[in-house]
């Protein structure tokens, strides 16, 4: 008998999943702060203009 | 430690909603609303982007402060049954994920203050992250059960920050409210602590009632709900405020200082519900919410 750890089966789908799903809520998150940078540079411009 | 959930050499990526829980999102609620009635009670208008943004910003702090508060208290959550099924003692999350997440997030919350509002605000929002992970997560919290008394404050920032965020400058009301959120803390925390002893001594954690006892714990509470109700008032007697916060403070306050009365002179059995305790303890968050909103609604709608 072996002391090896008693491991799950890695599950490709579950971790494929996961990924897609970060990747998708980092684009939307980048996406909303470019939009979000945008206007604070916007409304900075008209405060100090 | 928290076991990570890796299957052999590979680990999976951390679930988007497992690091939200992280940030603590129903306490971030009550930061936000005080930073934003901080921010509107100030006598100034902000352009509503930098306005959203500065609250943003602050949400993102508390988050940050959040994540950091779990990462370091991993072991200890495990042992309570209220926070064993957080991400990181539950097992669905890795140590270094989380620790990665906060200190970028307290980065990145920095960085958007700095850019939406100005230094004084930002200044004042890294003391507070910085306060409460190291001031009362990392040195208070374990070792002396005056932990929530002192680590009170962290929670106290967000209104200064708002109002610092709008005007850049400090001031006797935000002051007064910080003051506010200070005192209601102890009352608050020790209610929770009341029915959950057993909870914070299984974790080893010295909270007032496992080291000073209920007793005493029930007396503090009276005590600390006496001076927050005069704190609570005071703005009005002072001239900051106008009579509708000052009759609101007045009337919500005492029936503060009544359910605190009812905590703070009773003496339980075996089997107790602890159910004035709990009262207490749900009745100190509408307290807070109902009074921050009556601060903004009495300088928009003076009477």
């Amino acid at each position: 008998m072996t002391d090896e750890p008693n491991q799950e089966p890695f599950d490709e789908a579950e971790y494929r999943r996961r990924q897609r799903s970060r990747a998708n809520l980092m684009a939307w998150m980048l996406g909303a702060l470019a939009i979000l940078f945008f206007f604070i540079t916007i409304a900075k411009m008209q405060i100090f203009s | 430690m928290a076991q990570s959930l890796t299957h052999g050499e590979t680990a999976l990526p951390a679930d988007w909603r497992d690091l939200f829980a992280l940030t603590k999102p129903r306490v971030m609620s009550l930061v936000v609303f005080t930073a934003l009635c901080g921010l509107l009670a100030a006598p100034v208008s902000v352009h509503p982007v930098l306005a959203f943004s500065s609250i943003l910003a602050i949400a993102l702090g508390a988050g940050a402060s959040g994540a950091l508060n779990q990462w370091y208290e991993a072991g200890l959550d495990a042992k309570m049954k209220r926070t064993a099924n957080r991400p990181l003692p539950a097992g669905r999350l890795d140590p270094q994920t989380a620790l990665q997440f906060g200190v970028g997030l307290a980065a990145f919350s920095l960085f958007l203050m700095l850019f939406a509002s100005n230094w004084q605000a930002t200044l004042l929002l890294a003391v507070s992250i910085l306060f409460y992970v190291f001031v009362y997560t990392m040195w208070l919290k374990p070792r002396t059960p005056q932990n929530i008394v002192i680590g009170g404050a962290a929670g106290a920032f967000p209104p200064l920050i708002g109002w610092v965020a709008a005007t850049g400058s400090i001031a006797p009301l935000p002051v007064m409210l910080f003051l506010l959120i200070f005192l209601w803390t102890p009352p608050h925390f020790w209610a929770l602590a009341l029915f959950m002893r057993s909870d914070y001594a299984a974790a080893g954690i010295p909270m007032m009632p496992v080291v000073a006892g209920e007793k005493s714990t029930r007396r503090q509470i009276l005590f600390y709900a006496l001076i927050m109700a005069a704190a609570a008032i005071a703005p009005w007697p002072l001239g900051y405020t106008g009579a509708l916060y000052g009759w609101t403070a007045a009337i919500l306050s005492a029936l503060f200082v009544v359910l605190s009365v009812q905590v703070g002179t009773r003496t339980t059995g075996e089997g107790d519900l602890m159910q004035p305790e709990k009262r207490l303890f749900a009745y100190s968050i509408a307290y807070l919410f109902i009074l921050f909103g009556a601060i903004v609604a009495d300088h928009w709608w003076p009477l």
